[in-house]
């Protein structure tokens, strides 16, 4: 027993060992979607995040220690969001083609996201500081707690909300399009990477490369819209 | 393949420079993103390892979350007293928004006779 001790605090010490829980998490979740015949609720990032969660709990580790091995994955958001730029290269004809159209649905998208959860979670009876909190929360992470951080919300509780949010639209998304009738790849990504950013785009990237860059773009477009806009129409309608 | 990946790394790193100097409200990597795009459409092509290097990148971005979603649930205490009117007005917000803007974009788009073939 006492020598299993010493392993366990030689592992848990080990940056290898958390970097190759979340690969291995990853590997299991993806296991899990593909057998339960893709069902939304079987959303690949969701089961790895719970399995690696109640190993952290139950092993009482703490998160600094964890993300010290899962950097090395979280690092690369950087480099793959960079490499959007490809897909959106391919199918820039299809942006160019309807720029007025993407731009319009961009900004009321964007709107309808942070209006209806402010108003929504009003009507629920939430405090005022959550309220600015999750305004931002379609948006992707650091330019939503910046925009948190300037209204007066709390940046860690918008981080929180915005990885919700992402896996919220990854897994609704595209069950809810094919339910509404709506088959064109570029609108199906546009949709999903307005509402839910990266983790969006990552899921619409897995339909098709046109859904991917329309989901990208739509990312990229949302959180300079959001940065600009919502500050403005927050104080003038708050009058913060 | 690695002077494509070096490549991306150096976009990343100027967009981050940018964001800094500018104050721009994005974060640098989605101007990195940007100043790839620039470069391409220069260049009017795309290398095919560089294609390679980013879809291996884009195929897998979904575990490049998980990290950060653990840090979230970990912490999930924090959403505290209104945890439940913020879940249902997230769940009802994003659906809500996803239904927006996909009509809204087929609505406006201009009618092509292709836009069936993706689907």
């Amino acid at each position: 027993m006492d020598n299993l001790h010493e392993v366990w605090v030689y592992l848990s010490t080990l940056p290898l060992f958390h970097l190759t829980l979340t690969m291995v998490a990853y590997q299991i979740g993806l296991f899990v979607h593909r057998h339960g015949k893709s069902h939304p609720l079987l959303n690949p990032v969701l089961i790895s995040v719970i399995i690696i969660v109640s190993l952290l709990i139950g092993t009482g580790t703490s998160y600094e220690q964890y993300f010290e091995g899962a950097q090395l994955v979280h690092f690369l958001l950087g480099p793959a969001t960079v490499a959007l730029a490809i897909p959106l290269y391919r199918q820039f004809h299809r942006v160019r083609r309807s720029t007025a159209a993407i731009l319009v649905s961009v900004i009321v998208g964007g709107a309808t996201a942070a209006a209806s959860a402010v108003v929504l979670a009003s009507i629920l009876g939430a405090s005022q500081q959550a309220l600015v909190s999750i305004a931002p929360k379609s948006v992707t992470a650091p330019v939503a707690m910046g925009i948190a951080h300037e209204l007066g919300g709390l940046p860690s509780l918008t981080a929180a909300v915005v990885i919700a949010t992402g896996i919220l639209g990854a897994m609704m998304g595209p069950t809810l399009l094919k339910r509404i009738g709506i088959t064109d790849s570029a609108a199906r990504g546009f949709a999903i990477g307005t509402a839910s950013h990266g983790i969006g785009t990552a899921r619409a990237a897995q339909e098709n490369e046109i859904a991917g860059a329309f989901a990208g773009l739509a990312m990229g477009l949302n959180a300079l819209a959001t940065a600009i806009l919502l500050p403005l129409l927050w104080r003038l309608i708050v009058g913060v | 393949m690695l002077h494509y990946l070096t490549l991306i790394f150096c976009c990343q790193l100027l967009g981050e420079v940018l964001v800094k100097s500018t104050g721009l409200p994005i974060p640098g990597p989605v101007v990195g993103m940007a100043i790839l795009f620039a470069g391409l459409l220069a260049r009017d092509a795309v290398p095919d390892d560089l294609s390679c290097t980013a879809d291996g990148l884009i195929r897998n971005m979904s575990l490049l979350f998980v990290p950060a979603g653990v840090g979230v649930m970990l912490h999930a205490k924090m959403i505290g007293r209104d945890w439940l009117p913020i879940s249902l007005s997230l769940v009802l917000s994003t659906a809500l928004t996803i239904v927006v803007t996909a009509k809204l974009l087929v609505l406006l788009s201009p009618a092509t006779g292709e836009a069936k073939e993706d689907g």
